[in-house]
């Protein structure tokens, strides 16, 4: 089901919370495929980023392939500027295990070596398994496990909350 | 040999039970979806040659094999190089095909690895079916990838001359492929044909001589012609075949220099398909034999893209692979 948030207001919050963390001559911007990516033009154009935005698909990285195999579509990462000494903001939709984000640092560390990645997401929820914290999140959601919380997109964004029956 | 089409038993052996592309044997009979998935998922690997660590974590832990029973030097170093690109452990084994009693050994071979907990295959062997026994015999313990068998097929060849297409030459659903030369003998030629076919490419000519280039060939879906100039006007795309010289002595080629002479790609004959097509050759080739220098080393040749490209491509078809063996 659709929840009642609004995802533009949600943006101005993250927005207006990186401001004053980063210097947008210096700073980059890195999506995850696919809400992250969706989130990111979004932030990358409020702050004024100079760099070009960065995205990546975390396929061949995930901790879990051995086990559900490769994401049936699968789109090209593309880091457009030196990680080298960066100041990197990494943008998701939801932390929920914090698997993702690791998976994405470990990605971004095979560009080059970053200064710092601070991390910005729409949605912290309930449920980290990795000692992952988000720097800033819009909304922090105390969700149970059988709760799943999805953006859809892009035009227009929105937050979708689902109860899924447990796993037998 | 006789260049039959070959058809193995019942049901596709490359896929597993849930439908899953568990080996690749042959573009034959791939369905569209698994094709563009393996494209699309090379598409993501090409950009990694260029980044510090050329490497990506996916298949860390697991054992690729190249069980090579001919000679190969690039399809082999790529094979190698996208299994450790992939950060898996590869060993490679080159087993000369005249010290073995052949259909025996190949499985002893394949038993003897299989023992020490390989998790996959790349073979290329002499005898067209060999890969397709192995992948039987193995099933769902470990994924078999065809490098080559016999006259029968190439297909990560195909794919990566495919992929090489699409993205040098725009959409195949709009493109006129003439793929030239020895396609009687060619495993390349048979899984381009396939593969070509699969993506809706709407027309592909094949183009030699008789001996070479019967004209049963049709029953494949394709145009046939023995004219060079004919068979070229309108074309995008040329893939040239490598002139295999064993075949003079069967006595299907009066001589190289006869073939060049009606079938050599030089830059004046280039002037008769559509122009900027491109050329493609999938190596070795015999300079001044199916292709002259200028040709081979000039602007309308990617054959050296081919190579990058069958890296990322054989990257994604392991990747695929080694996913399906996933799962509960």
């Amino acid at each position: 089901m659709t929840t009642d948030w609004d995802v533009s207001a949600l943006l101005e919050v993250m927005a207006r919370d990186l401001r004053p963390l980063i210097d947008p001559e210096q700073a980059a911007m890195i999506g995850i495929f696919t809400g992250g990516v969706w989130l990111a033009r979004t932030l990358h154009a409020a702050l004024g980023l100079q760099q070009p935005l960065g995205q990546v698909d975390i396929s061949f990285y995930r901790d879990d392939f051995s086990q559900i195999g490769l994401h049936p579509q699968v789109r090209a990462s593309d880091i457009p500027f030196d990680v080298d000494g960066r100041d990197i903001i990494l943008v998701d939709d939801v932390l929920y295990t914090g698997r993702t984000v690791r998976a994405a640092m470990n990605e971004i560390f095979d560009y080059g070596r970053p200064a710092r990645i601070r991390l910005a997401v729409l949605v912290d929820r309930a449920g980290h398994e990795l000692p992952v914290a988000a720097d800033v999140a819009a909304l922090r959601l105390n969700a149970t496990a059988g709760e799943h919380i999805k953006l859809r997109g892009p035009d227009p964004l929105r937050l979708e909350l689902e109860q899924r029956r447990p796993q037998p | 040999m006789s260049a039959t089409i070959f058809r193995f038993g019942e049901g596709n052996p490359q896929y597993d039970a849930q439908g899953r592309l568990r080996h690749l044997l042959s573009t034959e009979g791939l369905r569209e979806r698994e094709l563009l998935q393996i494209l699309d998922t090379a598409e993501s690997f090409l950009s990694i040659a260029h980044r510090s660590v050329k490497k990506t974590p996916t298949l860390r832990g697991r054992t690729i094999v190249n069980l090579f029973f001919e000679n190969s030097t690039r399809t082999r170093s790529t094979f190698e190089l996208a299994a450790k690109r992939l950060s898996a452990d590869v060993l490679n084994i080159a087993v000369s095909s005249s010290s073995a009693s052949k259909g025996e050994s190949l499985m002893d071979t394949v038993n003897n690895l299989m023992a020490m907990q390989v998790d996959g295959f790349v073979i290329r062997h002499p005898e067209a079916g060999a890969v397709h026994l192995v992948a039987r015999h193995l099933g769902d313990s470990a994924l078999v990838v065809n490098a080559g068998d016999g006259q029968h097929a190439h297909p990560t060849q195909a794919l990566l001359d495919v992929f090489t297409i699409r993205r040098l030459a725009g959409p195949i659903e709009d493109r006129v492929v003439a793929i030239v030369g020895d396609v009687l003998h060619s495993r390349v030629a048979r899984s381009q044909i396939h593969a070509l076919s699969i993506l809706g490419c709407p027309e592909i000519r094949v183009i030699g001589p008789r001996t070479l280039v019967p004209e049963e060939l049709s029953a494949l879906g394709v145009h046939v012609y023995h004219d060079l100039q004919a068979g070229l006007r309108g074309v995008d795309v040329i893939c040239a075949l490598r002139l295999q010289r064993e075949r003079m002595e069967s006595h299907r080629l009066p001589s190289l220099d006869e073939f060049h002479r009606r079938f050599g790609l030089t830059p004046e004959r280039l002037q008769w398909a559509e122009p900027g097509a491109l050329v493609l050759h999938p190596g070795p080739m015999n300079r001044g034999v199916e292709i002259a220098s200028e040709v081979a080393d000039g602007a309308q040749a990617v054959i050296l893209q081919q190579v990058a490209h069958g890296l990322a491509v054989r990257m994604a078809v392991l990747t695929i692979l080694s996913g399906a063996a996933g799962g509960e």
